[in-house]
């Protein structure tokens, strides 16, 4: 553009870097609801079992191998993932983990709770807007004082929590209007009912999941704003990547889950919209976030999600054959709050996104290829000037009796594998990569969870402190599964330390310093008339 | 096995022949390329899907597999398959398939 010649040359790269300054984490959280009535009743191994096979050995003994509350605060993997242990210090506990507990284990963690499931079924209602939730009294009354003792639990939502109904109110539902029973220690004490008479987008199934999810969003976003310190009204836009659907028979993904839970969390300067993309869809979302904020759209924006009810139990057939617990007996959820650049918290660098094509092909090589060597190489990076990769950050001590291996691994091998291939990494150092460049997983197996998402904490954190300089975040999703294309997706980006200072200080203007270009700007141009 | 593709392997074998059909699988681990391929010989090994207790018998290999791996060009398994054969315990995976294929191919 011809006029802006004019401008001093140093004055156009500080417009510059100012407008394109990277979003910053402003901190996140992560959450668990132990739920293990729900593995019986709503994880989809156990109610496609149900269906083919009533009388099966596995649903006789399932039960039996519930974990207690206790047992699943104590368990190692998910006191790292509300952060009262790191994934370094996973790497150093013994495999398996499910028959070691963790000492000096807490519900409260600094990155979230582990909530039991008596008090998670009070938050569900009080996250339900439609009166489709109904609780007996007896439970509420129960239950009600220790809900409303959880720090994080604001008084406006204890007191959306009703008093209850009698029992015979909910076995009625249940019998009679096909609501969907919750359970506690094999008793009923709650059910969702149905929304529609025949509408099966809002049938009692569907809301129940969907409740579910919203409550454990709920829980995130409550979290999310503490962690990063700031007020709820600092939230200008909410971004929900879980992979549930709400809406009816006119517009079945309608949505939406995102302003549905802001609104709980009492975010009132929030507006929002749901982001999908199956487990992908955090790394989506983070993205999206990132680019809004640095764009100026929104000055923050908070990414969230909750958890599955269908994943309960996912694995657990193996599990009770091989002689296990139900490891995945918890609802998960998790918050990422994006802001403006405060010069100090690390950045989510939107120069360096690596992303799965139409064109990419789906053979693993392709896929590491177009996630993580393809946006390094585009920025001049090798894959080995990544400090630490979080890939699917699944817990092994899940996967591994299932059959699946250790997920997290064998992405770290197929990382390492494409440095060899590409003459990055010498193949020696092949087996070390993993314990330099790698972690150990320890996430609950609820799909878009562990994907890339759950080191975001501690990356903000290991970079705050100088430990590593960067990490990338990569994001995997199976959008085959939904049958409308065959094609595998993913993207990635990259977490740095701030450059803010470095970012002004290269392009070296201060207020002065400007005042101080244009006079000597003006000076030479009147030098130059008298010369004249 | 996911459900949906054990019941278009059924559907390929009802429509093709089972004689006519090999199978490709791609997993990670020994243990779960044994089960996929037990899936499609012996049946669903937990009852769950379309192959419960239907014996297949069908011819299944692994893409790591020397068999295999002697099908494709050169340039193509180098650019799609080879950082896999790097990663993966392509030992175990080949005793883990033949013992399936010994005790329940038919068609070998």
């Amino acid at each position: 553009m011809p006029g802006q010649d004019a401008i001093p040359f140093d004055m156009k790269k500080r417009k510059v870097v100012n407008k394109t300054m990277n979003s910053v984490i402003k901190g996140a959280s992560y959450v668990l609801a132990h739920t293990p009535q729900m593995v019986v009743y709503n994880g989809t191994t156990q109610t496609t079992e149900r269906i083919v096979n009533p009388e099966s050995e596995y649903l006789k003994e399932l039960e039996s191998h519930l974990r207690s509350y206790e047992e699943c605060v104590n368990y190692w993997p998910n006191q790292v993932y509300i952060g009262n242990a790191t994934p370094d210090d996973l790497a150093g506990v013994e495999f398996p983990y499910y028959d070691k507990a963790k000492e000096g284990a807490e519900r409260y963690g600094k990155y979230g709770e582990i909530m039991p499931e008596e008090e998670f079924i009070l938050l569900v209602q009080a996250c339900d807007q439609f009166e489709v939730v109904k609780i007996d009294k007896d439970f509420v009354s129960a239950h009600k004082d220790a809900f409303a003792a959880d720090p994080i639990i604001t008084d406006d939502i204890v007191a959306r929590v009703e008093a209850g109904v009698e029992l015979a109110e909910i076995e009625a539902a249940v019998k009679d209007e096909h609501a969907e029973g919750i359970y506690v220690a094999g008793k009923l004490v709650a059910c969702v009912k149905r929304a529609h008479d025949i509408d099966v987008n809002l049938s009692a199934h569907v809301m129940h999941e969907n409740l579910m999810s919203k409550a454990s969003s709920v829980l995130a976003l409550l979290y999310g704003v503490k962690n990063a310190g700031i007020s709820k009204d600092d939230i200008e836009y909410v971004i929900d990547c879980a992979e549930e659907a709400c809406g009816d028979m006119n517009q079945r993904g309608g949505g939406n889950f995102a302003k549905a839970a802001a609104e709980i969390a009492g975010l009132n300067n929030a507006t929002g919209s749901d982001s999908r993309g199956f487990c992908a869809g955090p790394s989506h979302a983070l993205i999206e976030a990132a680019a809004l904020v640095k764009s100026g759209a929104y000055k923050c924006v908070a990414v969230t999600a909750g958890g599955c009810t269908a994943k309960l139990g996912m694995n657990g057939k193996d599990h009770v054959k091989k002689g296990l617990p139900i490891l995945e007996d918890c609802l998960a959820g998790f918050c990422v709050i994006l802001s403006e650049n405060d010069g100090e918290n690390p950045e989510i660098n939107l120069d360096i996104l690596g992303r799965h094509t139409v064109g990419t092909g789906s053979a693993p090589q392709n896929v590491i290829g177009s996630l993580v060597a393809d946006p390094l190489e585009r920025a001049g990076l090798k894959i080995t000037d990544i400090d630490k990769f979080s890939p699917e950050m699944q817990n092994p001590d899940i996967t591994k009796p299932a059959g699946a291996g250790d997920v997290p691994m064998a992405n770290y091998k197929m990382i390492a594998a494409l440095a060899v291939k590409r003459g990055e990494l010498d193949r020696k150092e092949l087996a070390s990569f993993s314990a330099n460049h790698g972690l150990t997983g320890w996430a609950p197996t609820q799909g878009h969870i562990p994907s890339g998402v759950p080191y975001i904490g501690f990356a903000r954190e290991d970079i705050l402190a100088g430990k590593i300089k960067n990490a990338m975040i990569i994001g995997k999703g199976s959008l085959f599964l939904g049958r409308m294309t065959n094609l595998f997706d993913g993207v990635s980006f990259v977490i740095q330390a701030n450059t803010k200072a470095e970012a002004e200080g290269t392009s070296g203007v201060s207020e002065e310093e400007v005042k101080g270009l244009i006079a000597k700007a003006m000076k030479d141009f009147a030098a130059s008339l008298i010369a004249e | 096995m996911d459900l949906e593709n054990q019941k278009r392997v059924k559907d390929f074998a009802d429509e093709y022949g089972a004689e006519n059909l090999v199978v490709v699988l791609g997993a990670a681990e020994g243990e779960a390329a044994g089960l996929a391929a037990e899936t499609v010989t012996a049946g669903d090994p937990t009852f769950a899907g379309p192959l419960t207790g239907v014996q297949l018998g069908l011819t299944v290999y692994h893409v790591c597999e020397p068999e295999m791996k002697e099908e494709f060009d050169e340039a193509v398994y180098d650019e799609q398959v080879s950082m896999m054969e790097m990663v993966l315990d392509v030992d175990d995976i080949v005793s883990e398939m033949s013992s399936i294929r010994d005790e329940f191919c038919k068609y070998l």
